[in-house]
C-alpha cells in the first residue's frame, strides 16, 4: 500500500537497491522527496509535488514564445525552456526556411507535440517534431504537476481509456503534465473536471472506480 | 542608557507560565497558498509566519545563474503590523541579515546539483512577532521547500535558547528577549544533530552555552516530529479535499 514519507526519512538498509527519489548515506537508504515510497524492485520516492525536468525521449506539448533565427525557443511548463531548430520543420521536400519567413511555419503562441531529442549538460534542450506536430482548432489545453501524469493515464492505461470512452473525447496527455482535450463543449468540460479532480486526488486509492461512478452519474443525470 | 530591570521568573515559572524547557504551542499548516508551489504556516505561540515557495524556475538576471546547480534565494520580511509600533517597510538591516542566515541554515540539506542553473525562491513574511521569527521562518521554509518537492536530505528545524535571570531557558519570548540576558538561535538537522545555524546575543558561559544547545537539540526533535505529522498528515486524509 501506500507510504508516504518526507526527505531524511530512512527507507532501507539495502544501498544496492537504492533508485529514483533517495539517496544514500553511510550505506544507508533515505528519502530524498516528499512522496510515495514504492520497494517493488528498487526503492523509489515518487514525487508528490515538484516541476518537470525534461529528458530524453519524452513527449511534450509546448509553446512557442520566441522566435531567434534559427530556433523557436518553446516553452515546455519546465525551469528550462527548449528549442525547435528550423531543420525539423524543413525536413523531407527541400524548401530551405529563411530568415525572415519563420513565423509563416510556427508563430508566437502556437502549441505543438514534440519528443525531447536531446538535453545536454548546460541544460540545453532540443526538440524534433512528431508527424502530427501542430495542435489547435476547438480544443483546450489544461495543465496539471508532471506527477499526476501517470494517475491520469491509469495502470496500463486504464484510467485514460475510461475518460475516452465515458467523455467521448480526443485526450492527448503529455509527459510534462499538458493535456490536450477535443470533443463538443459539453464533453470537453466534462473531461477537463474529471482531469483535475484526478490530480486533485491522486493519491487517493481506488481513485479508477471513483472517477467511474462519478462518470455515470453525469450520464444518469443528462439521460 | 540602562535598561530597566523585570523580574522574569516568579516561583519557578516564567512570565507566561512556562517551565524552563517549555516550548511555545506550535501550529502547522501545508499548503495554505494556491499560487505557490509549496507554502507552510506556522505558529510559535504569537509569531505568526508564512513561507512560500517557488521554483526550481527560470533564473533571471541570467547572470546569477549557476551553471552546476539551483540558487536559493530567501527573502525575510516583517510585515508593517507584525510589531506593536509601526515596522517601517521594507527591507532593512536586520532582515538582510535574517535573510542570509535562514538562507545558508537550510542550504546544506537542499540537492541544489538536481537543477542547475535555476532559482529557487523562499518567501518567509512575518505576520505577528513575538520574539523567535527567523527560528519559526526556518520551520515553516523548511516545510514549504518539502511541499513544493524539492529534493532535500533532511528537514531543517530550529528554535532560540536565552538567558533571563541567570537561568538557560528554551523559547524566548518578547518581554524575555527584550529584558533577558541573552539569546541564542539554533538551526538543526535533527536527526542527525548538525548544526546549520547558531548565533548569540548576550553571555553565556562555556557551560551555559553547553545546556543551551543541548536544550535546543532536544527541542528541535520535537518541532521535527510536528513537521513531519504536518506534512504526512496532508496526504493521509483518504478523500483530499485539495486547494482549489
Amino acid at each position: 500500500m501506500y507510504k508516504v514519507v518526507i526527505p531524511g526519512d530512512f527507507l532501507s538498509e539495502e544501498a544496492n537497491r537504492a533508485g529514483e527519489g533517495t539517496y544514500v548515506d553511510d550505506g544507508k537508504v533515505y528519502a530524498m522527496k516528499y512522496g510515495i515510497m514504492d520497494d517493488k524492485e528498487e526503492i523509489k520516492v515518487v514525487g508528490l509535488a515538484g516541476k518537470y525536468v525534461p529528458s530524453k525521449g519524452d513527449i511534450v506539448i509546448g509553446k512557442i514564445v520566441e522566435i531567434s533565427f534559427p530556433y523557436w525557443i518553446v516553452d515546455i511548463a519546465s525551469p528550462y525552456e527548449a528549442r525547435l531548430h528550423i531543420s525539423e520543420l524543413a525536413k523531407g521536400d527541400e524548401r530551405r526556411i529563411e530568415f525572415g519567413s519563420m513565423n509563416k511555419y510556427l508563430y508566437l503562441g502556437d502549441l505543438i507535440v514534440a519528443k525531447v531529442l536531446n538535453v545536454d549538460a548546460m541544460m540545453r534542450v532540443d526538440l524534433a517534431l512528431k508527424d502530427e506536430f501542430k495542435i489547435g482548432g476547438r480544443g483546450r489545453l489544461i495543465e496539471i504537476s508532471h506527477t499526476k501524469v501517470p494517475r491520469v493515464i491509469g495502470r496500463s492505461g486504464s484510467m485514460i481509456k475510461m475518460l475516452k470512452e465515458k467523455c467521448n473525447c480526443f485526450i492527448f496527455i503529455a509527459k510534462n503534465g499538458r493535456i490536450w482535450i477535443k470533443g463538443s463543449d459539453d464533453e470537453m468540460n466534462r473531461a477537463s473536471q474529471v482531469v483535475l479532480m484526478i490530480a486533485n486526488e491522486a493519491h487517493t486509492s481506488g481513485l479508477t472506480d471513483r472517477v467511474g461512478d462519478f462518470l455515470d452519474s453525469f450520464k444518469k443525470r443528462r439521460g | 542608557m540602562m535598561k530597566e530591570e523585570i523580574q522574569l521568573i516568579k516561583e519557578g515559572k516564567r512570565l507566561d507560565g512556562r517551565g524552563f524547557e517549555e516550548l511555545r504551542p506550535i501550529k502547522i499548516e501545508v499548503g495554505v497558498l494556491k499560487r505557490a508551489d509549496g507554502s507552510c504556516y506556522f505558529e510559535l505561540g504569537n509569531n505568526k509566519v508564512i513561507a512560500a515557495v517557488y521554483g526550481p524556475r527560470e533564473m533571471h538576471p541570467r547572470h546569477f545563474q549557476d551553471a552546476k546547480m539551483a540558487v536559493i534565494k530567501y527573502r525575510y520580511n516583517m510585515a508593517p503590523f507584525s510589531v506593536d509600533d509601526r515596522k517601517r517597510p521594507g527591507p532593512d538591516r536586520r532582515s538582510v541579515e535574517i535573510s542570509k542566515v535562514s538562507r545558508e541554515a537550510l542550504d546544506p540539506v537542499i540537492l541544489k546539483e538536481y537543477y542547475p542553473k535555476t532559482a529557487i525562491d523562499v518567501y518567509v513574511e512575518v505576520l505577528q512577532s513575538d520574539a523567535g521569527t527567523r527560528t519559526a521562518g526556518i520551520n515553516a521554509a523548511s516545510v514549504a521547500l518539502a511541499a513544493a518537492g524539492i529534493p532535500m536530505k533532511d528537514l531543517v528545524s530550529s528554535v532560540a535558547v536565552g538567558k533571563i535571570d541567570g537561568e538557560v531557558v528554551l523559547d524566548l519570548n518578547a518581554v524575555e528577549d527584550n529584558y533577558g540576558e541573552g539569546d541564542m538561535p539554533v538551526a538543526m538537522v535533527a536527526r542527525t544533530n548538525t548544526i546549520t545555524m547558531l548565533q548569540m546575543d548576550g553571555r553565556f558561559s562555556q557551560e551555559e552555552f553547553e545546556r543551551g544547545l543541548k536544550l535546543a537539540a532536544s527541542a528541535c526533535r520535537t518541532i521535527y516530529e510536528l513537521q513531519r505529522t504536518a506534512l504526512l498528515e496532508r496526504y493521509s486524509e483518504s478523500m483530499g479535499e485539495g486547494e482549489a
